[in-house]
C-alpha cells in the first residue's frame, strides 16, 4: 500500500514516513490477527448437531490484557509523534529566506520581499502560482488567505497547512532535491477548487542564483 | 420505576384507529419507528444516487452521465444521447448533499429514529415511549426538515455546495460559492433536524430511566438499549451546539453579522471548533447503536453470552465521555495552535482503547459459540470487519505528523466510509433481524445471503482502494483528478472504485425486492423466530398497542444463552424458572 507514497524530497518527510510505516505495520498485524481469529472461530464453532456453546460470561484477565496492550502501544505512538510534530509545526527554524503566499479563489499569490527584505514595499516581486526556492535552505512561508480557507499542500514535501482568512500563519519547509513539484489546494474552496494549483520549483544553489539574478533583481525605475 | 409501564399494560381496549391516526399521526412507538424506517430508506436511495454521480465524475471526468440530460443548464450541460455532463459547481453540491443526507437523513433516522423508537420500549418491557405526542412531533419535524433539505435542489443556484462540514467563510457568504437559498435551506433544515433529534433524545432518556419493567436493572439491559441510551445523552448535549453554530452562520449570511467573517472581527476557526464539538460526538451517535445491535446479534447467533458485558457497557460510556474531548483532531492543520494539536492527539489515541475492547469482546463472544450464520449474523459480522478497518485506519490520522500528509486526502474518505458507511451493515442486520417483529413476516434468507455477499465484496471494492489513493496524496472533494500530474498515474483505481460503487448500488435491488416482497408475501413469523432472550420476543406478534399481554417481570440479563439451568439453549429474560421448578416438584 505504501508504495503509492510520493517521493519525499523534504528534510523532515522521512520522519513522517517512518511513523506512517510503523503504524501501518502495527495496524496490519492487528488486522490480520483479528481477521484470522474471526474466520477460524466462524469455522471451528459453526453450529453442529449435539454440540452446545460454552456458557461463559467473559474473562477479567483477558479484558485487562486487551485493554493494557493497545493502551501501551497507543501511548508510545503518541510520544513518538510529539517530537516530529513539534519540529514541523511548533519550532519554526530561523532563516533569511522568507516568502509570503496569499491564497485566493483560485490562485496562489506569491510575494518575494525584494532587496530590502521587507514585505509590502515597492520592491516586492510577485508571482502567480509559482514558488522558486533553492534546495537545502529553510524556507519560511507567511501563509494568508484573502477570501475562504485554502490548504497549501505539497505532497512531495509532506507539507500541508491551511490558509485562514484573517490571520497570517508562519510555516516552513526545506527541500533536499531540485525539481518541479505540484502544489495543489487541499481544502474545498469553491467551484474552482479542483485545478487550483501551483508549482514549487526547487533549484540547486547555482541555478537559484541565476534565476534570482534574472527575476528578483530590482527593476529599473 | 415502572409504574407507568405496568399501568399501560393494563389498558386493554382501544378504539379502532382511523387510517390517518394509525399510519400518519400515530402515537404508537412502533408505527413511528416504521415511519422513520420508510423515510430513511427513501433518503438512502437518494443519497446513494448522488454518490453514484460523484463516482461517475471521478472515474470518467466530464463525460456525459447517461440519462442526466433532462436537467437544464447551468446545473447539467447537455451531452449526446440524452446524457448530461456534471459541471464543477454541481459536483460540489452532489458530494455536499450526499454526505448531509446520508448522515442526517439516513443513518440518524434509521439507527436512532427507527430502532430507538421500535426497540427501547419493547426491550425494556414498557408499553410505549414516555411522551408519545413528543415522539410523533419528533418524526414530523424530522420529516419537514427532510422536505426542506430536498427542496433546496429546486431553488435557483442549486443546493448547498460548501461540503457537509460547511466551513466558514466559504459557507458564510453567498459570493464564495454562488449558492444563496440552497445554503440557507441547508442551515434551516439542519436546525429543524436538530430539534427533531432533541425531542427524540429527551424521550429515549426519560423512557429508559423511568419505564423499565420490574426487575430490569440498568445492568440487565440489552446492549442495544445501553447504546441507544448513551446515544440519546450525546444527542441531547451535542445538537444544541450545532444548532447554535448554524444560527450564527445564518445570521452571518442573512443579517450581516460577522461571527465567522474576519473582515467584521469574526473568526473562521470558531465555526470549526463548534462544528466538530458537535461533529465528533455525532460520529459516535451514528456508530454506538450499530455497536449495541451488533453485540446483541453476535451473542444471539453464537448462542453464547456476550463476552464481558460490563466491559462492553463501560467501554461505550468511555467512548461517549471521550468523544467530547477529541474534536480538535479534525483541526490539526487548520491553523489552530499546534500545542493544542498535541493534546488532542493524546485524547484521540486514548479513545481507540475502548473501541479495541469492543472488537476483542466480539471475538470473545464468537469463541466457543455454536454459530448460526443467518443473514442478520452475516451483516453483523460484516459490521465488525468494517469497523475493524475503520478503527485501525483512524490511528494513522490520530498521529499528528502523519495527519499532515493524509489530512483532506482519500485516506480520510476511506476511513470515515469504513466507520460511517460501514454502519449500513448493522442497519441491514437490524432490519433482517427485527423484520418479523416489525412486519410480522420473515424476510427471505437465500436472497438475504446474496445481498450480503454482493454488498460485502463491492463495499470493500469501493472503499479499500481509497486508502491507496490517499497514500498517493489524492485530495478529497476535487472535481477532476486528471488535472493533477501526481494523481493521474493512479487513475485506474478511481475507475475500479467507481465500478465497485455502481455494482454496490445495483446490488441493493436484492434488498428492495426482498423487503417489499416479504412485507406482503413473506412467511408468517412466530413470536420468537430467532430463539432470542430479549423482551421484544416475549411480546406477541404483532405486538398490540401497549406491547405486552401482561407487564413482564425480568429475572436475569439478556445473554443467558446455553445456560446449564435449562435444556434449550436460550433463556428469556422474563422466564420464571422458580415457579416452574416449584411446579415440577409437586
Amino acid at each position: 500500500m505504501l508504495r503509492w507514497l510520493p517521493e519525499d524530497v523534504s528534510t523532515y518527510g522521512h520522519e513522517i514516513d517512518s511513523l506512517f510505516y510503523l503504524i501501518y505495520y502495527i495496524t496490519a498485524a492487528t488486522f490480520v490477527l483479528v481477521t484470522v481469529l474471526m474466520i477460524w472461530f466462524l469455522i471451528k464453532y459453526r453450529e453442529q448437531p449435539g454440540r452446545r456453546a460454552v456458557y461463559n460470561h467473559g474473562n477479567t484477565t483477558l479484558e485487562i490484557i486487551w485493554t493494557v496492550i493497545p493502551a501501551a502501544i497507543l501511548i508510545v505512538l503518541s510520544f513518538m509523534s510529539v517530537n516530529t510534530w513539534a519540529k514541523i509545526k511548533r519550532n519554526i527554524p530561523a532563516s533569511d529566506f522568507e516568502i509570503q503566499v496569499t491564497a485566493k479563489q483560485f490562485n496562489w499569490d506569491v510575494v518575494y520581499p525584494g532587496a530590502d527584505g521587507k514585505f509590502g514595499t515597492p520592491d516586492d516581486v510577485k508571482f502567480d502560482n509559482d514558488l522558486h526556492v533553492p534546495m537545502n535552505k529553510v524556507v519560511r512561508v507567511h501563509l494568508m488567505s484573502s477570501d475562504v480557507i485554502h490548504s497549501f499542500f505539497i505532497p512531495n514535501l509532506r507539507f500541508k497547512q491551511d490558509a485562514v482568512p484573517g490571520r497570517t500563519i508562519l510555516t516552513w519547509f526545506e527541500a533536499k532535491k531540485a525539481g518541479r513539484y505540484e502544489l495543489p489546494c487541499a481544502e474545498l474552496c469553491g467551484f474552482g477548487h479542483s485545478g487550483m494549483k501551483g508549482w514549487l520549483n526547487v533549484y540547486t544553489p547555482e541555478d537559484y542564483q541565476k534565476w534570482a539574478a534574472e527575476k528578483l533583481a530590482p527593476k529599473p525605475q | 420505576m415502572s409504574e407507568s409501564a405496568a399501568a399501560h399494560g393494563a389498558h386493554g381496549h382501544h378504539p379502532k384507529p382511523s387510517f390517518i391516526s394509525h399510519y400518519l399521526f400515530s402515537l404508537d412507538h412502533k408505527m413511528i419507528g416504521r415511519q422513520f424506517l420508510f423515510v430513511g430508506l427513501l433518503m438512502l436511495m437518494i443519497g446513494g444516487i448522488l454518490a453514484m454521480l460523484v463516482r461517475w465524475q471521478l472515474a470518467w471526468p466530464e463525460s456525459p452521465v447517461p440519462g442526466l440530460g433532462f436537467i437544464s443548464e447551468p446545473y447539467i450541460y447537455p451531452g449526446p444521447n440524452g446524457g448530461g455532463i456534471i459541471p464543477p459547481q454541481t459536483y460540489n453540491a452532489l458530494f455536499t448533499m450526499h454526505a448531509t443526507i446520508m448522515i442526517f437523513f439516513v443513518v440518524m433516522p434509521i439507527m436512532v429514529g427507527t430502532f430507538g423508537n421500535f426497540l427501547i420500549p419493547l426491550m425494556i418491557g414498557a408499553g410505549d415511549m414516555a411522551f408519545p405526542k413528543l415522539n410523533m412531533l419528533s418524526f414530523w419535524v424530522g420529516a419537514i426538515s427532510g422536505i426542506v433539505m430536498l427542496s433546496s435542489f429546486f431553488v435557483p443556484g442549486g443546493p448547498a455546495a460548501g461540503g457537509w462540514t460547511g466551513y466558514a467563510t466559504l459557507s458564510a457568504k453567498t459570493q464564495y460559492t454562488g449558492v444563496e437559498w440552497g445554503q440557507h435551506l441547508w442551515i434551516i433544515a439542519l436546525m429543524l433536524n436538530g430539534v427533531s433529534s432533541l425531542m427524540g433524545a429527551i424521550n429515549y432518556i426519560t423512557t429508559v430511566v423511568n419505564m423499565r419493567a420490574p426487575g430490569m436493572g440498568y445492568f440487565r439491559m440489552p446492549l442495544t438499549v445501553w447504546s441507544l441510551f448513551i446515544t440519546a445523552i450525546l444527542l441531547l448535549l451535542a445538537l444544541p451546539v450545532l444548532t447554535a453554530a448554524l444560527a450564527m452562520l445564518l445570521f452571518d449570511r442573512m443579517a450581516g453579522t460577522s461571527f465567522f467573517l474576519p473582515e467584521g472581527g469574526g473568526e473562521p476557526l470558531l465555526w470549526q471548533h463548534m462544528f466538530w464539538f458537535f461533529g465528533h460526538p455525532e460520529v459516535y451517535i451514528l456508530v454506538l447503536p450499530a455497536m449495541g445491535i451488533t453485540s446483541d446479534l453476535l451473542s444471539t447467533f453464537s448462542r453464547k453470552p456476550i463476552f464481558g458485558y460490563h466491559a462492553m457497557a463501560f467501554s461505550m460510556i468511555a467512548i461517549a465521555f471521550l468523544s467530547w474531548i477529541v474534536w480538535g483532531h479534525h483541526m490539526f492543520i487548520s491553523g489552530m495552535n499546534p500545542l493544542l494539536g498535541t493534546a488532542f492527539m493524546m485524547t484521540t489515541m486514548v479513545i481507540a482503547v475502548p473501541s479495541a475492547i469492543k472488537v476483542f469482546n466480539w471475538l470473545g463472544t464468537l469463541w466457543g459459540g455454536s454459530i448460526r450464520l443467518t443473514v442478520p449474523m452475516l451483516f453483523a459480522l460484516g459490521f465488525v470487519s468494517n469497523f475493524l478497518i475503520g478503527g485501525l485506519s483512524g490511528i494513522f490520522m490520530a498521529s499528528t505528523p502523519v495527519d499532515i500528509f493524509i489530512h483532506d486526502t482519500y485516506f480520510i474518505v476511506a476511513h470515515f466510509h469504513y466507520v460511517v458507511a460501514g454502519i449500513i451493515f448493522a442497519l441491514f442486520a437490524a432490519v433482517y433481524y427485527w423484520f418479523p417483529k416489525m412486519f410480522y413476516r420473515q424476510m427471505n434468507q437465500p436472497l438475504g445471503k446474496i445481498h450480503f455477499v454482493l454488498t460485502y465484496i463491492f463495499f470493500n471494492g469501493a472503499f479499500f482502494p481509497m486508502h491507496f489513493l490517499g497514500v498517493g496524496g489524492h485530495m478529497r472533494r476535487i472535481y477532476n483528478p486528471l488535472q493533477y500530474e501526481f494523481i493521474t498515474p493512479m487513475h485506474d483505481w478511481n475507475v475500479f472504485i467507481t465500478w465497485s460503487a455502481l455494482i454496490l448500488g445495483a446490488s441493493q435491488i436484492f434488498f428492495l425486492i426482498n423487503f417489499f416482497w416479504s412485507l406482503f408475501a413473506g412467511k408468517k413469523a412466530e413470536r420468537n423466530p430467532w430463539q432470542a432472550n430479549t423482551l421484544e420476543w416475549s411480546a406477541p406478534t404483532p405486538p398490540p398497542h401497549g406491547n405486552f399481554e401482561v407487564t413482564p417481570t425480568v429475572y436475569r440479563g439478556a445473554y443467558e444463552y446455553s445456560s446449564p439451568e435449562v435444556q434449550e439453549d436460550w433463556l428469556p429474560q422474563d422466564k420464571d424458572l422458580g415457579s416452574r421448578a416449584a411446579a415440577k416438584a409437586h
